[in-house]
Order: structure tokens, then C-alpha cells, then sequence
């Protein structure tokens, strides 16, 4: 069923592991990332967000 | 519907001729730039004449880019632009003739100095004949599509740099059957299936441009 | 309670919201489990192409990639267009939430299509009709983000950038068309990338991989709207009712 011989045939991917493992690597890369940054814009913008909020209902308190 | 567009023709190229430095200033820009290409690469004229369509082109579509700010922002800044918003008769109408105007002061002194920057890069007489052809049928598409960039960044911070941003790849198709009749005609293949995609993008962005230039400018004065 | 399933309220960014919510972790779930089976039919299963050698696995990237990123404008042009007739305030927001995704979309396609290219052409790049719309599709999108960025208020930023989309979807066949046209007379069809003798785990093998890329696209913009939903409507209560409780 696996194509593969060995795990070292694997990872050398015929000569072509540069290439295949680059795409892979980056695509994989910005897949991880991408998630991450965006949960912590949501982040900082709630944060922010609830700083202004308290601040207009501490000036409307005043 | 003729007389409104004749009307926006006459009173921009009016207001044009009180600027003529600007138009001088577009064309210079447009001279300097095919210049500097054979002091890059170098004199070989088989070199230059492969260079030519392409580079004339792509100095053509970087002059228009020079003009296009100022489209709708004078008016804009005056206040014409609202009233001319308001008034009985549609909005695309009197875009059509800004933009025919445009074309008039900017295409059309493109399409009249470029056989003489063809003659610096050896570029036969035919060459010749078929680039002032193709510029003349190509800029006016240039000019429709830049009034629709020109109406989406009117007011913003930094709007010239983005207008070329969103401009400039909208523009590909033109440069290509541009550059593409100009190199057909140098290689032998003859021009006319390329004249005519250009004269065909060209009407299909005259009839199509200034409408959705017209919404643009809506959404900007809202 | 006849709480039925109702299109119109979930418009509204206060309904759409938490659904949103519920459905982020569920399209990331079936993003990987999509993925991890893509993987390991195109990676240990397939066997190697005969022409091209095991290279050809880039594409168990590169195609999704390469789709996503014109099925990604397609539908920031379907929003865009819905935004403008109907004047809804989400669909905007989703269109401004697409637009990262497909440019990456787009830039991994270019991307793995230079590491492809470089083994099986000889060249990083080459100015391939595929490769030069992706690269002209990828300037509209940084245009777009550019455009929405530099404009202030949220909804003319909407409105305009739909607006850009609409002529930009317009223009995508005849960019497209011009510069094959362009290609062909330059380099003749000299580049053939269509196999027509493709195994069928391969087959599979990037259609598995397609649908984790549709997933995990749709999985993020999904995060990336509810911030922006946030931000716009933060002066209306149920924003505020979500901040002062313990939204994370």
C-alpha cells in the first residue's frame, strides 16, 4: 500500500527533497501562521476595545 | 445626451489650457523615459528595435498615470463635483466627457511624439505608422479605466501611488495588443488582429468605465 | 420556541457572530482531517510520475493553492456584488476578510510553482500564462487590501473596494485571455502542464488536499470576520454586552 521503501527514501523524495519539502515546509508554514496572527489581532483588538468602552462609561458616570 | 458631453469636453479642455505646463510637463516625462532605455541597454539597433514597442508602451502607461490624480480632484476640492452629482442628467454622462477630455490632452500628444521617439530606436516606417495607430487607439482605454481608479482613491491620503496600485494591472491588456501590433508589424506578422482587440478594449472601456467611474464617484461624495 | 433557521437574520452581525463562533472549530477539524488524508494518499501512497519523478508531489499543493486563490476572488466579487445591491453590512466585511487569505492563496501558488518549475523547466520562473495571471491575480488582491486600507470610513471602504472587485472580476478572462494570447506568440506551446493520464490516487490525492484548503480558508476568514465584526460594531449593545463578558 505505502509507496515508500524506507523512510530515508521518503525524506530524499528521488532527488527532488529541495523542492518538494520547500513547498511543503512554507505552505505548512504560513498555515500555522497565519491562524496565530489572526487570533492575536482578535486579541489585542478586544483588549482595546474594552479600554475604550470603560473609558466612555467612566466619563458618562462622571 | 451629445450636448452634455460636448459641454464637460469644452469647459475641461478649457481649464486644461490654463494648465498647459502640466501637459508639457506628461509629454517631457514621457520623452525622458524612452530616452533613458538605449543609454541602459545599450545602442544596438536590433537590440532597440525588439525594445521599442514595449517600452514606448510602458512609458505611455506611466505618463497617462501622471495626469490621472487630477482627474476629478480639482473639482472635487471646488465643490464642482457635487453640484455636477446633483444635476438632472446622469453622472456617467459628464465622466464620459472628462474622460474624453483627458484623453485629449493626454493620449493624444502620446500618439503625435511617438513616431519621432520610434525613429531613435530604428523602427520602420511601417512600425511607425502602426504604433501612432495603436497608441491612438489604445490610450483612450487607458484614460476610461484610470477615471475609474482615478474616482475610487478621490480624497485619500497618499491617492497617487495607490491609484497606480490598482490601475496599472488593469491595464496589461491594453499594453499587450499595444506592444503586441507594434512587434507583429516589426517581425513580419502584420498588426491588424491586435489593432483591432485594442480598438475593441478600447470601446468596451469608453462605454463601460465612466458608469462605473460614476458609481465610484457617488460612493466617494456619499 | 419556533426558533426556525432564518437566512435573514443570520445577515445580521448579531446573529452571524456567534454562529461564527461555533462554526470556526468545526471547519478547522474537518480542514484537517481533509488534509491529513490528502497528505497521506499524495505523499505515501501515490506512486511517482514516470516523467516527472517524485517533483510532481508539489502539486498536491500547488493546484489547491492556485484554486483557492481564484475561488477566493470569485466569491470576495459574488460579496462585493451582493454588498452593493442589497446594501448589507456583512457582506463587506466578508469580502475585507477573504482578501488575506486568497493573497497568500496566490503567493503560495506562485511559490510552489517556481520550486515545481525549477527541476521540471529548468527555471524558477518562467512567463508561463498560468504563472503571469497568478502573478497579475496577486497584484489585484494587494490592490484591493490597499485600496480598503487607505480609506477611513468602514463603509465607503466597503462600497469601493466592492466596487474594484466588480471591475477587477471583470477584467480577470480578459487579462487572462491577453496574456495566453501574448504567451503564445512569444514562446509557441512549448510548456504543456496538463496531464491527462493522471492515476486516480493522484486524482484524489489533490482533490483531498483542495478540500483543506477550501476549509481551512473558510475556517479563517471566519476568525478574521468576527474581529472586524467587533471593531465596526462597537458601539452597538451586543458588542458591548460581548466585551463586558469573558470573550476571548
Amino acid at each position: 500500500m505505502i509507496y515508500w521503501h524506507s523512510f530515508a527514501d521518503f525524506i530524499a523524495m528521488g532527488g527532488y527533497a529541495g523542492y518538494v519539502w520547500g513547498s511543503f515546509g512554507v505552505t505548512a508554514l504560513i498555515m500555522l501562521i497565519e491562524p496565530i496572527l489572526v487570533s492575536r489581532n482578535r486579541k489585542s483588538t478586544i483588549a482595546r476595545l474594552r479600554r475604550q468602552l470603560r473609558a466612555e462609561t467612566r466619563n458618562t458616570a462622571e | 445626451m451629445l450636448k452634455i458631453v460636448m459641454a464637460v469636453i469644452t469647459r475641461d479642455l478649457k481649464l486644461a489650457m490654463r494648465r498647459q505646463a502640466d501637459i508639457v510637463s506628461a509629454l517631457f516625462f514621457f520623452i525622458i523615459v524612452v530616452s533613458l532605455f538605449p543609454l541602459g541597454v545599450g545602442p544596438e539597433p536590433d537590440l532597440l528595435r525588439k525594445l521599442a514597442p514595449g517600452v514606448l508602451w510602458v512609458a505611455a502607461l506611466l505618463a497617462t498615470m501622471l495626469s490621472l490624480p487630477r482627474l476629478f480632484a480639482d473639482d472635487h476640492r471646488d465643490g464642482t463635483l457635487e453640484q455636477l452629482a446633483l444635476a438632472p442628467y446622469p453622472l456617467g454622462l459628464v465622466v464620459t466627457g472628462k474622460v474624453i477630455a483627458h484623453w485629449l490632452v493626454s493620449g493624444l500628444p502620446l500618439a503625435l511624439i511617438a513616431p519621432v521617439l520610434g525613429i531613435q530606436f530604428d523602427l520602420s516606417a511601417d512600425a511607425l505608422l502602426v504604433l501612432t495607430l495603436a497608441i491612438l487607439l489604445g490610450t483612450p482605454a487607458l484614460s476610461g479605466i484610470g477615471a475609474i481608479g482615478a474616482a475610487l482613491t478621490l480624497g485619500l491620503r497618499g491617492g497617487g501611488v495607490l491609484l497606480s496600485l490598482l490601475v496599472l494591472p488593469l491595464y496589461i491588456p491594453v499594453l499587450i495588443f499595444g506592444a503586441g501590433a507594434v512587434d507583429a508589424t516589426v517581425t513580419g506578422l502584420g498588426g491588424e488582429g491586435h489593432l483591432s482587440l485594442l480598438a475593441a478594449l478600447t470601446f468596451a472601456s469608453i462605454g463601460f468605465a465612466p458608469w462605473a467611474s460614476a458609481a465610484a464617484l457617488k460612493i466617494a461624495l456619499e | 420556541m419556533k426558533d426556525r433557521f432564518n437566512l435573514y437574520r443570520l445577515a445580521s452581525p448579531a446573529t452571524f457572530y456567534p454562529f461564527a463562533g461555533t462554526m470556526i472549530p468545526y471547519f478547522a477539524a474537518v480542514s484537517a482531517v481533509f488534509g491529513m488524508a490528502g497528505l497521506y494518499l499524495g505523499m505515501l501512497v501515490a506512486p511517482t510520475d514516470f516523467q516527472q519523478g517524485e517533483g510532481y508531489r508539489i502539486i498536491f499543493i500547488h493546484v489547491p493553492a492556485s484554486w483557492m486563490s481564484m475561488f477566493i476572488y470569485l466569491v470576495m466579487a459574488f460579496w462585493a456584488a451582493i454588498g452593493l445591491a442589497f446594501n448589507t453590512r456583512l457582506s463587506g466585511m466578508m469580502a475585507q476578510a477573504l482578501a488575506p487569505t486568497g493573497a497568500l492563496m496566490a503567493f503560495l501558488s506562485l511559490w510552489t510553482g517556481a520550486l515545481w518549475g525549477k527541476p521540471m523547466w529548468g527555471a524558477w520562473w518562467v512567463w508561463d500564462a498560468r504563472l503571469t495571471s497568478e502573478l497579475i491575480l496577486l497584484f489585484l488582491y494587494i490592490g484591493y487590501m490597499a485600496l480598503t486600507a487607505a480609506i477611513d470610513d468602514a463603509r465607503r471602504a466597503d462600497k469601493a473596494g466592492g466596487l474594484l472587485l466588480l471591475v477587477g472580476v471583470i477584467n480577470v478572462p480578459i487579462i487572462y485571455f491577453s496574456v495566453k494570447w501574448w504567451n503564445t506568440l512569444h514562446q509557441g506551446s512549448s510548456i504543456n502542464m496538463a496531464k491527462s493520464s493522471m492515476a486516480t490516487t493522484m486524482l484524489w490525492g489533490m482533490l483531498l488536499m483542495a478540500m483543506c484548503f477550501w476549509m481551512y480558508s473558510i475556517a479563517v476568514a471566519l476568525m478574521r470576520v468576527r474581529t472586524i465584526m467587533l471593531e465596526r460594531e462597537r458601539h452597538t449593545d451586543w458588542v458591548k454586552a460581548r466585551l463586558a463578558g469573558d470573550e476571548k
